[in-house]
């Protein structure tokens, strides 16, 4: 028996949407400045909910980490986004785009989701260009387009290689306006610590402002989460360095179900690891795949420094060999797969003694082109290339290797985006719902601006106009208790009894970050098995408990102080790492992402098992110390034909 | 390669400040400056002190979180990066470097080289969008602007709102930043219908938080990670203008 209901409305896919809008309650708009809501986040998902709830008539205080709603992570997303325009006539449509994304997601995502996720696509394109997001145009003034992963259409949008940056700068306009407007009150530099449930429903929020350190309660009538996904658990990743999963992991202690925890992406175009002095990876966009050729030697060279010489027989192109009809451009598992077994035969291209890089070369297409046409597409992303390496790609290959980049798991969340917490809805990265078991490149832009701006205000009446809710004040045991153990937290991490100081072995966080980060990457990464995944449920509790035997936080709890930040962050990250290993290793099958060395074909693609595991795994939290349990919830395919995917 | 770093401690905005002297030995030259930051600090740490306060976030030129001065220069000296771009092959063995936070009146200091911005979200709040809700708009293609236009606009919005403008300029003015997005929006046609209001509001707040006045140094631009050009504040300054001497937007 499940406990988990999506409220998926009934009837044929394409008029779900559109009948739930009907049924949905509205709240009149007088009654909807009676109502508060907290949104804790201002990225892509946050600030577009934010802006678009205060425009209805809610009262929004919105919360960051960062010191200002503009610096949320979605400002690094280069590449672009997904909308079903057909602008270039080349066919494509809401269907394409929905069947897409669910094969693309290795049918592991719920039909009706994403169907809406197609239907509302065109809709942001066209929000954004009203809000002055200075899209690509062609000569003739048209938006325009190019081609991602997974696709054999050109329906990417994107603003040279800074998309997300001009979409966060459109909804931060948007939001900045609601707040010269008085309709939000802005909390920057606040840390969501701890979710408030009261008599079942969240009721608020505690929070560490990060300059005073003061601890603060704020109550509201429902909380909407949108703080991002939790790929730094990798330590390197191409994700921010504040980036973290606290907010959402917290929630889940309180009784949000976590679902698909071992669903990541890896994304296969990246700029290799250079020194064990890294702090984080650095994406080369996977548009760069519609002109580069992705290759390694057909046989291990030694020298590499003539690279760019190399005569095309003795290149393997090996995804164009592969995967004929979509060539370079296959989803990003794909890509990432085929690059780790070229350098498991020892091709890699990298730096010694590992070698741990493939080859994407554009010799060809700037002979083709002239340089300046690709220096017009990705300029930046050359410049980004040559000042972290030095090398110049206009004249040598660029070398690229997987690196860790988006979480498709998150707080499991019905159709209405409400977790299983009445009143706690999830949005963007964060939640889990749309992507299934890989992401499309160029979908998370899209679904995280349709989470906010076209989905949240209509599904949040559903649930404020049917409620009662009584009035909170913020001093009921509920918050107080919240408060206390936020303090207890921070007292232990700051070793305020001096019981670590006595111990002689002392660690960094960053140490005992970077620890926890290989024994994810290597066992909980690309590629995963049984007894690595076993070896990773022992060793993850041991370093934790290392982690708090051991680690040096120092400075105090009332001022500015990023060691305490961080440090309270990674706690929450070995919690959260070792409920992946466990989702890894129940669920026996490999589908996108989650690629186990038990189940593959023999060409090696990812073997799914739709008898057993056609599912979302949700997690429940138990308590301290005791292993959450599984709900699952079945995931029904009317549309879809299950097939094994095949991008040959 | 080992180094010798002067870095700007200060405990508050109304503290006095002072730069502390400390020696680092092995730093890959590969590495990003703010990854020298991380291993002068895990040293610090070890050695049972309080870490320096910097801030830092995308690690790659697009946030604008990370705000250093390094030997004089907001990022560094190299041009057109963000502080998170500089990286340590630019620097010599046996180098002393000084390492400071943004200087200007509207830009307190928050702790150590972390300063306070929140001056730059208010002018933005001020007007730096185009007012149109959620909700139904014309198809994204019913509005043709030609491609020059586009590009120009983008060039403006690129701004990455670090505040090394202001850092750089002796009279502490945000003129780049806030003509920035005057400029991508004058330029829109989807920003032409209240372009007088944006250009009077904005610069309006930006004189309330303390920002000085441009003179023309062009010093903003050169320390600009984004090479925001010049021109930007020359049409900022021509916009406003033309909002005193016809105000009306219909046209
Ligand atoms: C380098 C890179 C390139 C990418 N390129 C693309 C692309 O081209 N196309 C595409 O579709 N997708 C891309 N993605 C993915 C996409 O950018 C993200 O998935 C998406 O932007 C996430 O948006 P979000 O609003 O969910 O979260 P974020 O933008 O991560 O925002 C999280 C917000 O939560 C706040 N926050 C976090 N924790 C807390 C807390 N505890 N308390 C309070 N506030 C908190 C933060 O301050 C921030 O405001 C890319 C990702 C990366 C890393």
């Amino acid at each position: 028996m499940t406990v988990l209901d999506s409220k998926i409305p009934d009837g044929p896919v394409q008029g779900k949407w559109d009948r739930h809008k009907q049924d949905i309650k509205v709240v009149s708009p007088a009654n909807k400045r009676n109502f508060k809501v907290l949104v804790v986040g201002t990225g892509l998902a946050g600030a577009s909910a934010a802006a678009s709830l205060a425009e209805l008539g809610y009262n929004v205080t919105a919360f960051c980490i960062h010191d200002s709603p503009r610096r949320a992570h979605s400002i690094a997303a280069q590449g672009g986004i997904n909308s079903t325009k057909n602008y270039p006539n080349d066919g494509d449509s809401v269907w394409r785009l929905f069947y897409d994304t669910v094969k693309g997601g290795d049918f592991r995502s719920r039909e009706a989701n994403v169907y809406r996720l197609a239907q509302l696509s065109s809709n942001i394109i066209d929000q954004a260009v009203a809000q002055g997001v200075p899209f690509a145009r062609e000569y003739g003034g048209e938006l325009a387009n190019r081609s991602f992963g997974g696709a054999l259409v050109s329906r990417t949008f994107y603003a040279r290689g800074q998309t997300g940056q001009q979409l966060l700068l459109g909804a931060y306009g948007a939001l900045m306006r609601q707040v010269d407007t008085g309709k939000v009150t802005l909390m920057p530099r606040r840390e969501m610590m701890d979710l408030v449930v009261v008599d079942g429903q969240a009721r608020g929020i505690t929070c560490r402002n990060l300059v005073t350190g003061d601890i603060e309660s704020h109550t509201g009538d429902a909380v909407i989460v949108a703080s991002g996904g939790y790929g730094r658990v990798y330590f390197l990743s191409t994700n921010a360095w504040n980036s973290n999963s606290s907010a959402a992991w917290r929630a889940h202690r309180k009784g949000a179900f976590m679902a698909n925890p071992c669903y990541v992406q890896i994304h296969p175009t990246c700029i290799p690891v250079n020194g064990e002095q890294q702090s984080k990876l650095t994406l080369m966009s996977e548009s760069l795949r519609n002109d580069g050729r992705v290759w390694v030697p057909s046989e291990r060279q030694n020298d590499l420094s003539n690279a760019h010489n190399v005569p095309r027989e003795k290149r393997d192109y090996y995804l164009e060999r592969r995967y004929p009809s979509f060539g370079n451009l296959v989803p990003r598992d794909v890509a990432s797969r085929n690059g780790k077994m070229m350098t498991d035969r020892d091709l890699g291209v990298g730096p010694e003694p590992d070698r741990l890089a493939v080859f994407l070369d554009f010799r060809d297409r700037i002979e083709e082109l002239g340089k300046h046409v690709i220096e017009e597409r990705y300029g930046n992303l050359f410049d980004i290339y040559h000042e972290i390496t030095a090398e110049d790609p206009y004249s040598v290959p660029m070398r690229i290797y997987p690196a860790v980049h988006y979480t498709m798991g998150g707080l499991w969340v019905d159709y209405d985006l409400m977790s299983t917490i009445p009143g706690l809805f999830v949005l963007g990265e964060a939640n889990f719902s749309d992507h299934g078991a890989n992401r499309l490149g160029a979908s998370a832009l899209m679904q995280g601006l349709c989470d906010g701006y076209f989905v949240i205000p209509y599904t949040l009446g559903n649930y404020l106009g049917r409620v009662e809710l009584k009035p909170v004040t913020g001093e009921e045991d509920e918050f107080r208790e919240s408060r206390s153990d936020v303090n207890k937290r921070i007292d232990e991490i700051l070793d305020k009894s001096g019981k670590r100081a006595k111990s002689k072995t002392r660690h960094t966080v960053l140490q005992l970050y970077r620890e926890l980060g290989l024994t994810m990457w290597d066992h909980v990464g690309m590629a995963r098995n049984e007894e690595g995944l076993k070896y990773a449920l022992e060793k993850i509790p041991e370093l934790r408990e290392k982690f708090w035997d051991t680690v040096i936080v120092p400075g105090s709890p009332s001022t500015f102080n990023k060691t305490l930040e961080l440090g309270l962050r990674v706690a929450d990250f070995f919690e959260l790492g070792e409920l992946m290993a466990r989702d890894a290793l129940t669920r026996e099958e490999s589908a996108g992402g989650h690629f186990r060395d038990e189940y593959q074909t023999e060409e090696g693609e990812a073997l799914r098992d739709d008898e057993n595991f056609s599912y979302v795994a949700a997690w429940e939290w138990n308590g301290e110390g005791k292993a959450q349990t599984l709900h699952k919830e079945d995931l029904v395919f009317e549309n879809v034909k299950l097939t094994q995917r095949s991008y040959k | 390669m080992n180094l010798t770093l002067k870095v700007w401690r200060q405990d508050g905005p109304d503290a006095a400040g002072a730069l502390e002297s400390h020696t680092l030995e092995n730093v890959n030259k590969n590495s990003s400056f703010l990854e020298m930051m991380d291993l002068l600090n895990e040293k610090i740490m070890l050695d049972g002190k309080d870490a320096i306060e910097f801030e830092s976030d995308c690690r790659e030129g697009i946030c604008g979180t990370c705000c250093l001065v390094i030997n004089g220069q907001p990022h560094g000296k190299s041009l057109g990066v963000a502080t998170c771009q500089v990286y340590m092959r630019d620097f010599k063995d046996g180098d002393t470097i000084t390492i400071e936070p943004w200087r200007a009146k509207p830009f307190p200091v928050i702790k150590d080289l972390v300063v306070d911005r929140s001056a730059f979200d208010r002018i933005q709040a001020a007007g730096g969008y185009i007012s149109v809700s959620t909700g139904p708009h014309p198809d994204g293609n019913a509005i043709k602007i030609p491609k020059d236009v586009s590009d120009v606009a983008f060039d403006h919005a690129a701004c990455i709102g670090c505040g090394a403008c202001v850092a750089a300029c002796p009279n502490a003015s945000a003129s780049l930043f806030t003509s920035a997005k005057i400029s991508q929006l004058a330029l829109l046609p989807q920003g032409k219908s209240e372009r007088s209001r944006r250009v009077k509001r904005m610069v309006e707040q930006m004189d309330d938080e303390g920002f000085g006045n441009c003179s023309n140094i062009g010093e903003c631009s050169a320390a600009c990670p984004k090479k925001i050009p010049l021109t930007s504040i020359a049409r900022m300054k021509r916009e406003y203008l033309r909002a005193v001497v016809s105000p009306f937007d219909a046209s």
